[in-house]
Order: structure tokens, then sequence, then C-alpha cells
């Protein structure tokens, strides 16, 4: 009836979990209970579960992103402690099987649900109101993505108190991840909350990539375009070509544990070299799907704040393109030791090498957008900076481990673990909090604290130096990745290094909190309201509409003349257009996404726990909740022109209250 | 999905020079079919590599029956061609010779899953399942998902065929949504034809 579920499922022996499950209910009975003390939960669904709006959709997004960051660094300080204390004699506290767990999870949270969401999140606020759209071109298909991201989101930290995780590393080899030797639903838990969370970010790829093609405002060709929207165009491509790889390969790993089937077993034919060739095809193009849409908010960010354009736009467009191409013939440099032979090895660490160049032409534009700019050294600012030196050090030692003779002597090592978070912290993270940054105020009206801000960006900065460039060092005296326990005296020192290193991170991530929470306390004082819904004097069209904006955005779409026309306007004192204003056609909020995400949740969660029957009822649900959405004539509706008026109004008022305080 | 309520002001701009343009509907759906033929193209590479592992089990040469996948695949085939006059007379605007068409198209398609469930089965009863060899675990992999894709097919074309007949009619939406399953059905057949050669014929030469 229950399949492999039974109460013994239920780590109580591990008092961890325990206590990490107390304090998980305490937060949310607290969440609930004010939810209901206060009488949000009708505008909680109504306007946020519900909504199809991507400005709050990215909201949401982002919000998961944070928790699931909380989640991912837990995990990470958990691990240095471990590594701080398991010298010699003393075993550490955490025994091998928690220790794999929290390593394999600590990844797979961090890419799929932290940097994912976020970066979702990221285009989703910014991409349409970039292009002058009133929405996104499949408003339900963004709300469906969301809760799919969600369910693979609440599948995995489930694993924390129902069964166990994956014990494999983040991208689950085999044959450790088959039946044979992975037995429990650690695996399991990992394909579902993957898959369901993959066909999310497929959703959102052809979603984003139809904005962009169909719906840009009239006059903006390819080449008038923001480079945040080039940059989240081009990652719509990677995520179309990639993901499906990504799905067949845990597909076929599923079959192998499911049904019994010999893709990647040891026996019967099965080929493991087969397995890495297809998750690293999906693998190597995710980097960059992450760190492509930070090089946009840079770029963005550095010409604003340098009040320069940007420099060398073309050019950047065509390095972000490379970029993009070049993704798809670099995947074998993930495991040169495979012994593809040396032709092939030679091949892929060329082209390795050679997707340095294009990311050096990416640094000196931006380098050379600040030359003899005004530049204001704001929070995004000392993020976009940080960036610059620290992603230039992680890009050099990826071209260390490019060579194919190096990379045999530092495979596996923890110079491999310091180089890829010196790119992904250095240029997905610190990028994304540019951004949040940045358009903050877009999205809520009010600027986030700077002083607040800048702590947090010099905790991140040094706390990520005493972390990693440790384990430089260790990885190169032959320390190896995922060890539980060591005996070597010269790496211990270093271990207590990098241990600093994380707890001055921690310090940058409490300093984040507190500045969420000055800034919401203290959003309306008039130095941090934004009136204009301009505040940094921006380039971009998101900059010409209030802030938040309305439903629809833009009450009358803009003409674009070229690159940054709002910012020329601006200059040049034009008053935008006098165009009449009419009935604006928008759909409506639906909770057909929030069912589907229900269903594919009790699809996801009996399939791990064998539970057949109630896997069909999620089946028959996702099915029949998408035929009776087809069915529904009901979703769209008009705003009327005596509305988008009055908004217009109070817009205008706000404006003059602005210019008046000035 | 309210597509007009986001209609692209360049689609407007389009219609000033009186150019055709299709709904974002139908461009997504092609992007689909796109990263569909990425995944299919996945499932190829992994039979490609394993199409000689057979673990001392039978090979494709022993096991498959051209005559019967023959016929599967002029039934498919021509399904394919009763879409096409589905879809004709959908643009005359004639529902009751569409449902007909559909319908016909619809019987098809479950002959050929039937004829594909049946082949399946009568393999596994001789104990050559997928779990016998990574050969054979490929080729049900492979053959299993163009299946499923059209008993999905199969469902959503028994689903238009019912909202068809209720007030939905043949109103753009639904010719949208025709357009949709016309693509799928077609770009299955495609899918279909390579199966066909690089699987079974392949196989038996």
């Amino acid at each position: 009836m229950l399949g492999k579920l039974s109460l013994s499922a239920i780590p109580l022996d591990v008092p961890i979990l325990v206590g990490t499950f107390i304090g998980v209910a305490v937060i949310g009975l607290a969440v609930l209970g004010a939810v209901t003390y206060y009488g949000k939960w009708g505008y909680l669904w109504r306007d946020w579960l519900t909504t199809v709006d991507h400005k709050r959709l990215a909201v949401m997004y982002i919000i998961l992103a944070i928790v699931m960051l909380f989640r991912g660094f837990a995990d990470a300080i958990m691990m240095r402690t471990q590594l701080a204390l398991a010298y010699k004699g003393n075993p550490g506290y955490l025994p091998p099987h928690h220790y794999d767990q929290i390593f394999s999870a600590h990844g797979t949270i961090m890419i799929f649900f932290m940097a994912m969401a976020f970066m979702t999140g990221l285009m989703n606020l910014v991409v349409p109101l970039q292009i002058g759209a009133r929405d996104v071109a499949f408003p339900f298909l963004n709300s469906l993505s969301f809760y799919m991201t969600l369910v693979g989101a609440l599948l995995i930290n489930i694993s924390l108190f129902i069964g166990e995780f994956a014990q494999c590393g983040w991208l689950v080899y085999p044959p450790l991840s088959e039946m044979q030797f992975s037995p429990g639903v650690g695996v399991d838990y990992y394909i579902w909350a993957v898959q369901i969370s993959g066909v999310g970010t497929l959703l959102t790829g052809v979603n984003f990539f139809t904005t962009i093609v169909k719906m840009r405002a009239p006059g903006m060709g390819w080449m008038q375009m923001p480079v945040f929207t080039w940059t989240a165009f081009c990652t719509t491509v990677l995520i179309m070509v990639s993901f499906p790889v990504l799905t067949v390969t845990l597909a076929l790993l599923s079959l192998d544990r499911y049904l019994g089937m010999h893709f990647f077993t040891n026996d019967a034919g099965g080929n493991v070299m087969l397995y890495l060739s297809m998750i690293w095809t999906w693998g190597h193009p995710e980097v960059y799907i992450l760190v492509i849409p930070a090089f946009g908010v840079f770029s963005e960010v550095t010409a604003t704040f340098s009040q320069k354009p940007l420099f060398g736009y073309k050019t950047m467009v065509y390095a972000t393109c490379s970029i993009m191409v070049l993704s798809f013939v670099v995947w074998v440099h993930h495991f040169f030791t495979m012994g593809a032979g040396a032709n092939v090895n030679t091949f892929f660490g060329i082209m390795t090498m050679i997707i340095a160049v294009p990311t050096g032409v990416k640094i000196f534009n931006w380098l050379f957008t600040m030359y003899k700019g005004r530049v204001e050294f704001t929070a995004p600012m000392h993020w976009t900076l940080g960036f610059m030196i620290t992603f230039s050090i992680g890009g050099m030692t990826g071209v260390m481990l490019a060579m194919p003779a190096a990379d045999w002597i530092l495979h596996n090592s923890l110079f491999l673990i310091a180089h890829f978070h010196n790119v992904i912290i250095g240029g997905v993270y610190f990028g994304y909090i540019a951004g949040m940054g940045f358009w903050f105020p877009k999205a809520f009206g009010f600027k986030l604290n700077e002083a607040w801000g800048k702590r947090a960006f010099w905790c991140w900065f040094v706390g990520f130096y005493l972390a990693f460039i440790p384990l430089y060092v260790l990885g190169l005296e032959g320390m190896t990745r995922r060890m539980n326990h060591y005996d070597n005296p010269d790496w211990y020192p270093w271990m207590l290094v990098a241990e600093v290193g994380a707890i001055v991170i921690a310090l940058g991530i409490v300093c984040q909190l507190t500045q969420l929470y000055v800034s919401i306390r203290d959003r309306n004082l008039p130095e941090n309201l934004d009136l204009t819904g301009d505040p940094w004097n921006g380039r971009t069209l998101e900059w010409s509409i209030s802030s938040p904006p309305p439903a629809y955005n833009f009450a009358v779409i803009p003409d674009i003349h070229g690159l940054d026309t709002f910012h020329t306007e601006k200059q040049l004192g034009l008053k935008a257009h006098g165009k009449p204003l009419a009935p604006i056609h928008m759909p409506k909020n639906t909770s057909a996404g929030v069912f589907i995400g229900l269903f594919s949740f009790i699809l996801g969660f009996a399939s791990i726990w064998y539970i057949w029957w109630l896997a069909a009822i999620g089946l028959i649900g996702i099915v029949a909740t998408m035929i009776l959405r087809s069915a529904n004539r009901d979703v769209d509706y008009y705003v009327p022109v005596s509305e988008i008026e009055h908004n217009e109004e109070v817009y205008s008022r706000r404006i003059a209250a602005a210019q008046a305080a000035e | 999905m309210a597509h007009e309520a986001t209609m692209s002001p360049l689609a407007h701009a389009d219609d000033h020079h009186g150019e055709h343009h299709e709904s974002p509907n139908v461009f997504g759906f092609w992007l689909y079919l796109m990263t569909d033929c990425v995944l299919f193209g996945s499932i190829f590479a992994a039979f490609a590599v394993l199409r000689n592992q057979f673990a001392g089990g039978p090979s494709g040469k022993e096991l498959f029956d051209l005559t019967n996948v023959g016929i599967e695949t002029a039934i498919l085939l021509f399904s394919s061609i009763t879409y096409g006059f589905a879809s004709l007379n959908a643009l005359a605007k004639n529902k009751k010779m569409v449902l007909l068409w559909l319908a016909v198209t619809f019987v098809l398609g479950v002959s050929f899953v039937g004829l594909e469930l049946n082949e399946f089965s009568s393999m596994i009863a001789e104990g050559n399942g997928p779990d016998r060899s990574a050969f054979l675990s490929a080729f049900f992999t492979l053959v299993g998902t163009h299946g499923l894709h059209v008993t999905c097919g199969l469902i959503w074309m028994v689903v238009l065929m019912v909202q068809m007949m209720g007030p939905q009619d043949l109103s753009e939406r639904m010719m949208n949504k025709l357009a949709c399953l016309s693509l799928f059905w077609h770009f299955l057949d495609i899918v279909w034809i390579c199966v066909f050669s690089f699987v079974y014929l392949a196989g038996v030469m």
C-alpha cells in the first residue's frame, strides 16, 4: 500500500536532522500562523499564488532562491566544519553516510534551486520590461514553470526528513548511482526533483525565446536590444538545446533503476562513459546558462553607474554568442582522464582555452566602459568590481585545467573545487546579487540599503578568498574532493583557514538579511523611495515606467529609435509619446499552475517510494488539469482606459513630488 | 493561453506591411518540437553507442520482423495524409469532415500503437525484454519513447475532437491547436522514418 515507505524512513536517530526538522516546522508554522492571523490567505492566493504576472513570479523565484541559498550554505558550512575537525584521531561529527548526502545536496541545491531559480527570477523581472512588452508570450506556462521549480525544491528538501538523499555527488555518476550500489531512495529523490524542475526550465526557455523574438517594441531590432536581454536570449537557446539531453540522461538512469535496464550498468553491455558524455553535454552549457545572464547584469550595472554607454556593445553581443556556441564543444574537459585519446583531449583542451578569448573581450569592455566615466561606487558596482577580479582569477585557473596534461594531475582534487567556486561564486552569485540590488527598486518601489549592501559585499569578497585560496593549495598538495577524513598534517592549517572563510561568508549572508530588514523598515524615508521609477539615471526601457510598474507594464508601447532610446530622449528632454490610450488586453490569473504543481509533487513523491496507485493519481491529475485548462475560455480581460488614466495620473503626481523635493 | 493579450507590437507593425504573421503559440510549439528533436537525438545517440552490446542475447537480425514493421510504417505515414485532409477541411470550415478525418487518423494511430505493443509483448514473452541486454534497453527505450509520443498525440486528438463539438467550434484558438497537433503528428512521422531506417533496417542488414 505504501510501497517502500515506512516509519523507519524517518531518521529519528540523527540529532542534526531532528533539530533541523523542529526548526523548519516551527518557522513554517509561524509563517502559516501569521498568514492566518492577519487574514491574508485570500490576498496570497489571488495576488501571488495564482498570478501570471511576470514581475510577481520573479519575486517568488528570487525568494525561493534565497531560501535555497540558506539550505545550500548550511550544507557548505557543515562540510567545512567537518574537515576542520576530522583530522587524525578525530572522526569529526558527520559520519560518511551523512557527509556524502551533504556534498551531493549542496551542489544539487545550489545549481538547480538557488542559481537557476535566481537567474529565472531576474529574467522574469527584467526581460519583458526591457523590450517594452506587457507580459511574456505564454503567461500561464510561466506560472507553471515556477511551480515545477518549486516542486523540485520541495522534493529535495523533504528528503532531509523522509528517507535520505543521494550519496554519489551532484551529478550522480553511475555505476555508483545504479540500484546495485545505491539501493536506497536517495538517487530517486535526486532524479525526480531534477526532472520535474528541468521541465519547468525547458518551458521557461521556450517562453522567453518566443517573448524576445516576437514581442519587442516597434523599432527594436536585434542590435537595439539591451545587453541583458541579449544574454537572456542566449541563455534560452542554451536551455532549449541542452535541457532535453539532461531529461534523457536521467530518464535512462531511471530506467536502469526502475526497470532493470542496462544503459549504464557494469554488466550486460552497459556503458558508464555514455553517461559521462551525455550528462556533460548538458552540464557544460548549464554553467553558461547560469553565467551569461550574470554577464548581462554586469553590463547594465557598469554602463549605468559609469554614466556612459556600454563600451563595445556589438563586440559584447558577438562575444556572448560565441560563448553560447563554444559551450557545446568543450564537454569532454570534464573527464579528460576517461581515456578518450590524445587527439580528442587535445581538441577539447584547445576549444576550452578559446572560450577565454570572448570572455576576455567582455572583461575589457567593462573596463573601458568605466574608463573616464563618473563611476558611482554603489553596492551593485562593488559586486561588479569584485566579480572582475575574482572571475579573472577563476578563468585563469580554468585555462590551467583545460590543459589535459595538467588536468591529469589536478582532476578530482580540491584545485578543481576551488576553480569552479571561483567562477560560480565570483561570476554567477556576485552577478545575481548585483542584479538584485540594481532592479530591487523597480520591483518594490524603494531602494536597498547601501551600507549593509557594501558590508555584505566585503564579507563575501574576503570570505571567498579565505575559503577557496586554501583549496587551490590543498589541491596542488594532492587532497582529493569529497574526502570525509584525513591524516596529512600539512593540510590541517589550510582547512582551518577555509573554515574561517566560510564563517566570514556566513557573516556576509547575515549582512544581506539585515540589509533586507533595514531596507523594508526604512522604505518610506524620502531618500529610499523610488518615486520617479528611474532611481539610477538608467538607460533602458524598464526605467521609463513607474516602480513598481502596473500589471500591464506600459500604458502605451514605446517606439524605439536606437540603442538606449530612453536615455537619449531623457537627455534631449523629449517628453514621451502623446499616443492615445486604448484598453489593454491582459491574461487572467489561473490556479491551473498550482494544481499541476501539486499533482507533479504527488507523482514524484509516490514514484520515489514505489507507491504506484498514488503515482497514477498524480499523473491523471496532471493530464486532467491540462485538459480542463485548455477547455477554459474565460482566460483574459481588458483594462479599461479610465483605470490606465488613473494610474498614469498617480505616477505623474509622484514624479512631480520627487521634482519638488529636489 | 490568451496570446492575444500579449500580442507582439511587432506583429501589429507587420500587419501594416500586409505581411503574414503566425500566432506565438504556433511559433512556441515549433520551438518545443525542436527541443523534442534534441530529446530524440540523445536517445538515438545512446542507441548508436549500445547497438552492438548484445550481451550474449539476440541481435536485431534475429528479432525484427520487417513485414510487421513495414505495416506499422505504412499505417503511420498514411495517418499523416489523413490528418492533412482534416487540416484542409478545417481551413474550409467544414467541421463534420474535420471530425471524420480526425477519427480516421485516430483509428490509424491506435492500430500503430497496438501493433507496436504486440511486437513488444511477444519479445518480452520470449525473454527478450529491455533488461536482457544494453542493445534491447536502447531499442525498447527509443521505440517506446516514440510510441509514448504517439499515444499522447492520440489523447490530444480526442480532447480536440470533443472540444470542437463544444463551444470552441472552429474558433481561431481551435485552429491554432489543430495546427500544433498537426506539426506534432508530422514530426512523429519524421522521427519514425529515422527509427525505421536506423533501428530496424540497419539492424536487419
